[in-house]
């Protein structure tokens, strides 16, 4: 696992320095111009977004069924990103509502139920630095229920007639647009492998000081 | 330590490279079919800013997991000093 | 289950309590949403929800409070007793406590508002059903998992909000439908599956981590 991590990111720092050509000579998309170019971005972030919550909801499951310590680490570690990647999506989305709806924001099922489960990862960040010791297992719990959302989220915008675009709009791309979308999803994929890798470290070495403490104290 | 030089080396790489490639300046690419009294609001500076948003976030997070982990392993080399020192005793 | 519910009716404190707030949440939004007589259009329905989320979480916080300084939930949790058993137990009395408040608030906000809560009966005390279920299994499970930690009072709202928040939007859509004036039936079914689908899940998660989640 260790000998992935210098070669991931590489291959990612690559793929964002590559990016910003790949998305200047993508064609423009014929209604919306210009501005339509903040999804090779926004929709990776989220991406990136619901592989954190996935990976934290995982991780909260071993936690809670499998009584694994290490992975509350990966759990802490994912949420963080999950914060994170939400962040750049709901900062994102509606630069580009903006100017292709009118509004900055817009109470629909999917901006609604992305922003919610957002929060849940919020508060479970918050739960982690207020709750004391204990609250691994809480954390997990929230976790699962933020996990649960993802699907949720996902086909919301299927299910319900709202002002965001369809999921069926990546599948049926054009290749001068496909070919920079799938870049830029390899690029935030390989961020959110190497922001996980460093997160894990600073809490395995987190773990290893409050050993030594306990074992000083013996 | 030196992989973590190594990932600030490479996200300062990339950061030139970003900006010698101006975000396309609106004129003289006019959108397929729109028309110029549809829509006042200029696109650029929207652009511009998702983007640099997601810049800086991604900057401001992995500044801030450098001086987390620095601060950890700083403490962690504490108390080993201090575990070996009680040892030798 | 029913020394469970013994212990919530020989101690009135929560749920007369657990009433009067409700009921100062109902006129609290009554002053803010009534201008000169005339209610907002579709206040009713975000009110109601509203003033049952914030006494479900007060009452939530009050009756796990009781049994922290008695301790008997870790009692409870060494005794023979089946721990799923245990959790729908405690939803049980949440579930009694909430039915009650909002047999009063109902009528109440019914008066205060001019909307036409009981023009279907049936299907509106199923909305509230399946809705007031779906945020007590949330809130039972978490009130209980945070017994043991700190800064619980504040800590509820703050777990239990993002997750419900899809339960009580559900709630209220499919209530405003029906307090139209031309009520949409068809739309309050619809927004009363998805209730239903929301419960399943939700105690189907509360159930499958309760009992791993209590034990140190």
């Amino acid at each position: 696992m260790q000998k992935l991590f210098l070669p991931l990111l590489v291959v990612t720092a690559a793929l964002f320095a590559y990016a910003p050509f790949a998305i200047q000579n993508a064609p423009y998309e014929s209604t919306m111009g210009l501005v339509q170019k903040i999804f090779y971005f926004h929709v990776p972030s989220w991406m990136a977004m619901f592989s954190a919550a996935c990976v934290c909801g995982i991780a909260g499951a071993l936690v809670i069924f499998g009584g694994r310590k290490d992975a509350d680490r990966v759990a802490e570690a994912a949420a963080e990103l999950a914060v994170l990647f939400g962040l750049m999506g709901l900062l994102t989305g509606p630069l580009w509502g903006r100017k292709a709806w009118g509004v900055w924001w817009q109470w629909d099922a999917r901006l609604t139920s992305a922003l919610v489960m957002w929060l849940v990862f919020v508060a479970y960040l918050l739960l982690r630095k207020y709750g004391g010791p204990g609250s691994e297992k809480l954390s997990a719990v929230l976790a699962l229920f933020g996990m649960a959302n993802v699907p949720f989220v996902y086909w919301s915008v299927n299910v319900w007639r709202t002002v965001h675009p369809k999921t069926s709009v990546v599948m049926t791309l054009a290749p001068s647009m496909g070919r920079p979308f799938l870049l830029c999803s390899l690029a935030f994929m390989g961020l959110f492998g190497v922001l996980l890798a460093a997160r894990v470290r600073l809490q395995n070495v987190r773990a290893t000081v409050d050993e030594l403490y306990l074992s000083i104290e013996d | 330590m030196k992989k973590a030089a190594l990932l600030l080396m490479l996200v300062l790489a990339a950061v030139p490279v970003f900006a010698a490639q101006p975000p396309t300046a609106p004129d003289g690419f006019v959108p397929a079919s729109s028309l110029p009294g549809q829509e006042q609001l200029p696109a650029a500076p929207l652009v511009i800013a998702a983007y640099s948003i997601v810049w800086l976030l991604v900057l401001g997070y992995v500044w801030s997991i450098w001086n987390r982990i620095g601060k950890a392993e700083r403490e962690l080399a504490d108390v080993s000093r201090r575990i070996a020192a009680s040892q030798r005793r | 289950m029913r020394k469970d519910l013994l212990i919530e009716f020989r101690s009135r404190e929560v749920i007369y309590t657990t009433l009067f707030f409700a009921v100062a949440c109902v006129l609290v939004f009554a002053f803010g949403f009534v201008r000169e007589g005339i209610p907002v259009d579709d206040a009713a329905a975000g009110i109601l929800w509203i003033a049952i989320a914030f006494s479900g979480t007060l009452a939530l916080g009050r009756t796990f409070e009781r049994e922290r300084q008695n301790d008997t939930l870790r009692a409870l949790m060494l005794s023979p007793v089946d721990r799923p058993a245990l959790y729908l137990g405690k939803l049980a009395g949440v579930l009694l406590l909430l039915a009650a408040v909002e047999a009063v608030i109902a009528p109440l906000i019914a008066l205060m508002f001019h909307a036409p809560l009981f023009a279907f009966p049936m299907l509106m005390a199923l909305l509230l059903a399946a809705g007031t279920v779906g945020f007590s299994a949330v809130g039972t499970l978490f009130a209980a998992m945070l017994v043991r930690a700190r800064s619980r009072d504040v800590l509820l709202p703050v777990l239990l909000y993002p997750i419900t928040i899809p339960v009580i939007i559900a709630g209220v859509r499919g209530s405003a439908a029906l307090l139209q004036p031309e009520a949409d039936v068809p739309v309050a079914r619809m927004w009363l599956s998805m209730l239903v689908f929301f419960d399943i899940v939700f105690v189907t998660l509360a159930l499958w981590t309760f009992e791993p989640a209590m034990t140190e």
